[in-house]
C-alpha cells in the first residue's frame, strides 16, 4: 500500500486513532443470527461502519456436477461486494479480488466443517457486503461461520477472524478505511479458538519479523473476543424466541 | 423468573466446539471427542444420558437413514424408474420392481408423474450416500389429494412426540389423515378448515419446539380452535 503522501494524521500526539481508538482496540462489533428466512442458515454482522450479511445454503447436490468430491463435501464461498458498499460505486459482478477472497475464505472454513459427512455435496455460502470500511474479509468469514452453525452444518468449531496492521509506525488491531488506505501493512487473521489454529493468514505491505509476530499476537487475542460475540449471537438466537413468546402468552 | 432459570437448566443451548464433558463417556450423535474431551458438533441442545452425551439439533438438513419413512416429490421420469426428491441433498432413484404394480419398460408415465406426491421407505444407504427407496410394504403408496406442509427436518420428533402422542393428538382433534415423514414433509388430507387448523399447529410445534409442555399446549390451542363438528 506505501501510502500516497497525506498530511493526514493517522495516530494524534496522545497515541490515538482518527475514530479515538487506542492501538489495540476493536472497531464495536454486532452479529446477528438467523436472519433471512429462505436461507437455511444466515448471519449479519456489524463491524465498526462494515455491514456483511452471510447466507448458508445446504449441504444439497453439487453443481456443477464435475466439481463433486465423492468423500466429502464441497464449501463454495461465494464473496459479494454491492454497487453501493463504497463510495464511487463498485462495478457489479465477480473481479479479481472477490475471487481470491472467496477462494481463501472456502479454504479457511473447509478446515472447520465435517466434510466427510457429506459426500458429494455442496455447501454454499454466500456473503453479500453491503457497507464496506476495511476489513470486510474478517467480517465476511465471521458471519460466514455464525451462519453455518445457524444452518446446523457440522463443525469442529467456529471461526473467529480479525485483521491486524501497521499504522504510522505503529502495530494496530482491525484497521479501519483511512488506516487501511494510507497505512503500511495489513494482516488479516482467521483463527480456530478451540485448537489454537490459524486458517487463514494474509500480509499486505511489509513488516519486520518482531512487528509481524506482534500483530498477529494482537490478532488472535482479538479473535477470541469476537468468538464470544459469535457465540453469544447463536445462543440468543433461540433463548430470546422462548422469552418473546413467553411475554405474549 | 424462578421458572424460567430452570428452563434454562434443563434446555442448554450448546453451540459447535464447545465443551461439553471431559469423561469416558460415549460421544453420541451431534459430538465428536477429542484426546478424551467431548465437544459439540453443531449448534444443538445437550442431552445428557448416563452412559452418553449428546446434543439435538436445532436446524439442519435430512439425512437419509435405512428404515426412514419419507414423504417424497417425484420430479423426473425414466423408463425404468422415478427420481424422488426426498428433501435431502441426494435425489433417490424409485426403481419399478421397487412399486406395488407392474410396470412394462416405458410405460412409467401411466402410473406416476412428476409432482405427484408419495409415500416411501428408505431401504439402503451407502458409503457415498446413494439412496434406495422402496413402495412395496404395507401402508405405502402414492398420496392423492390433501397437502403437504414442509418442516425443519430436525423438528420431526417435536411433531410426533412421545410414543405418537403429539401426532395422536392432533389426528384425533382435527379429525385429517396424517403422514409424517422422516425428512421433515407432513402429509395431510381432511376437510379445508380442518386441515388449515393442523398446518396452524404443525407451525405452532415448529416455532416452539425448543421449550417444554409443548403437548399441553397444542392441545389447548386446538381444543379451543376446534372446528364445530369436528
Amino acid at each position: 500500500m506505501g501510502g500516497a503522501p497525506t498530511d493526514l494524521k493517522l495516530i494524534d500526539e496522545r497515541g490515538l486513532r482518527l475514530d479515538g481508538r487506542r492501538p489495540d482496540e476493536m472497531r464495536p462489533l454486532k452479529i446477528e443470527a438467523g436472519v433471512l428466512n429462505k436461507a437455511d442458515g444466515s448471519a449479519f454482522v456489524e463491524w465498526g461502519m462494515n455491514k456483511v450479511m452471510a447466507a448458508v445454503y445446504g449441504p444439497r447436490e453439487c453443481h456443477p456436477r464435475h466439481l463433486q468430491n465423492t468423500e466429502r463435501a464441497l464449501v463454495q464461498c461465494h464473496y459479494n461486494m454491492a454497487s453501493f458498499s463504497v463510495e464511487d460505486r463498485k462495478r457489479p459482478g465477480p473481479d479479481r479480488r472477490s475471487h481470491e477472497i472467496s477462494k481463501i475464505l472456502s479454504e479457511a472454513l473447509t478446515h472447520v466443517v465435517f466434510t466427510e459427512y457429506f459426500p458429494r455435496t455442496s455447501i454454499d455460502v454466500y456473503i453479500e457486503v453491503l457497507q464496506a470500511n476495511a476489513g470486510t474479509r474478517c467480517a465476511g468469514l465471521t458471519a460466514a461461520s455464525v451462519a453455518l452453525a445457524d444452518a446446523g452444518v457440522p463443525m469442529r468449531d467456529l471461526v473467529a477472524s480479525v485483521a491486524a496492521g501497521k499504522v504510522a509506525n505503529t502495530i494496530v488491531l482491525d484497521l479501519g478505511k483511512e488506516e487501511d488506505n494510507f497505512g503500511q501493512a495489513d494482516i488479516p487473521v482467521g483463527y480456530v479458538p478451540r485448537t489454537d489454529e490459524v486458517v487463514l493468514l494474509q500480509m499486505d505491505g511489509d513488516l519486520t519479523r518482531e512487528e509481524f509476530d506482534k500483530g498477529l499476537h494482537m490478532a488472535v487475542g482479538a479473535c477470541k473476543k469476537v468468538y464470544e460475540v459469535q457465540r453469544d449471537a447463536l445462543k440468543r438466537r433461540y433463548s430470546a424466541r422462548a422469552e418473546g413468546q413467553e411475554e405474549g402468552a | 423468573m424462578g421458572s424460567n432459570d430452570s428452563k434454562e437448566a434443563a434446555r442448554e443451548i450448546v453451540v459447535p466446539g464447545e465443551l461439553l464433558a471431559i469423561s469416558s463417556k460415549r460421544a453420541g450423535p451431534g459430538t465428536f471427542s477429542e484426546g478424551g474431551k467431548i465437544y459439540a458438533a453443531h449448534l444443538g441442545i445437550k442431552s445428557v444420558r448416563p452412559d452418553s452425551i449428546s446434543v439435538v439439533p436445532l436446524s439442519g438438513q435430512y439425512m437419509p437413514m435405512r428404515g426412514d419413512l419419507v414423504v417424497g416429490k417425484i420430479i423426473g421420469v425414466g423408463s425404468s424408474n422415478w427420481l424422488v426428491d426426498i428433501n435431502s441433498p441426494y435425489p433417490s432413484p424409485l426403481h419399478v420392481n421397487e412399486v406395488p404394480w407392474r410396470v412394462e419398460f416405458g410405460e412409467t408415465r401411466k402410473f406416476m408423474s412428476v409432482g405427484d406426491i408419495v409415500l416411501l421407505k428408505i431401504v439402503g444407504v451407502d458409503e457415498i450416500k446413494r439412496i434406495s427407496v422402496s413402495m412395496q410394504d404395507h401402508g405405502l403408496r402414492k398420496l392423492t389429494g390433501g397437502m403437504v406442509v414442509e418442516l425443519s427436518p430436525s423438528k420431526v420428533p417435536r411433531v410426533i412426540g412421545k410414543n405418537g402422542s403429539m401426532i395422536q393428538t392432533m389426528k384425533t382433534m382435527t379429525g385429517c389423515r396424517i403422514y409424517v415423514g422422516q425428512n421433515g414433509r407432513i402429509w395431510i388430507d381432511g376437510e379445508l378448515d380442518n386441515m388449515v387448523l393442523a398446518v396452524k399447529a404443525i407451525k405452532m410445534i415448529e416455532d416452539e419446539a425448543h421449550n417444554l409442555g409443548l403437548t399441553e399446549k397444542v392441545k389447548r390451542f386446538l381444543e379451543e380452535n376446534q372446528v364445530k363438528g369436528a
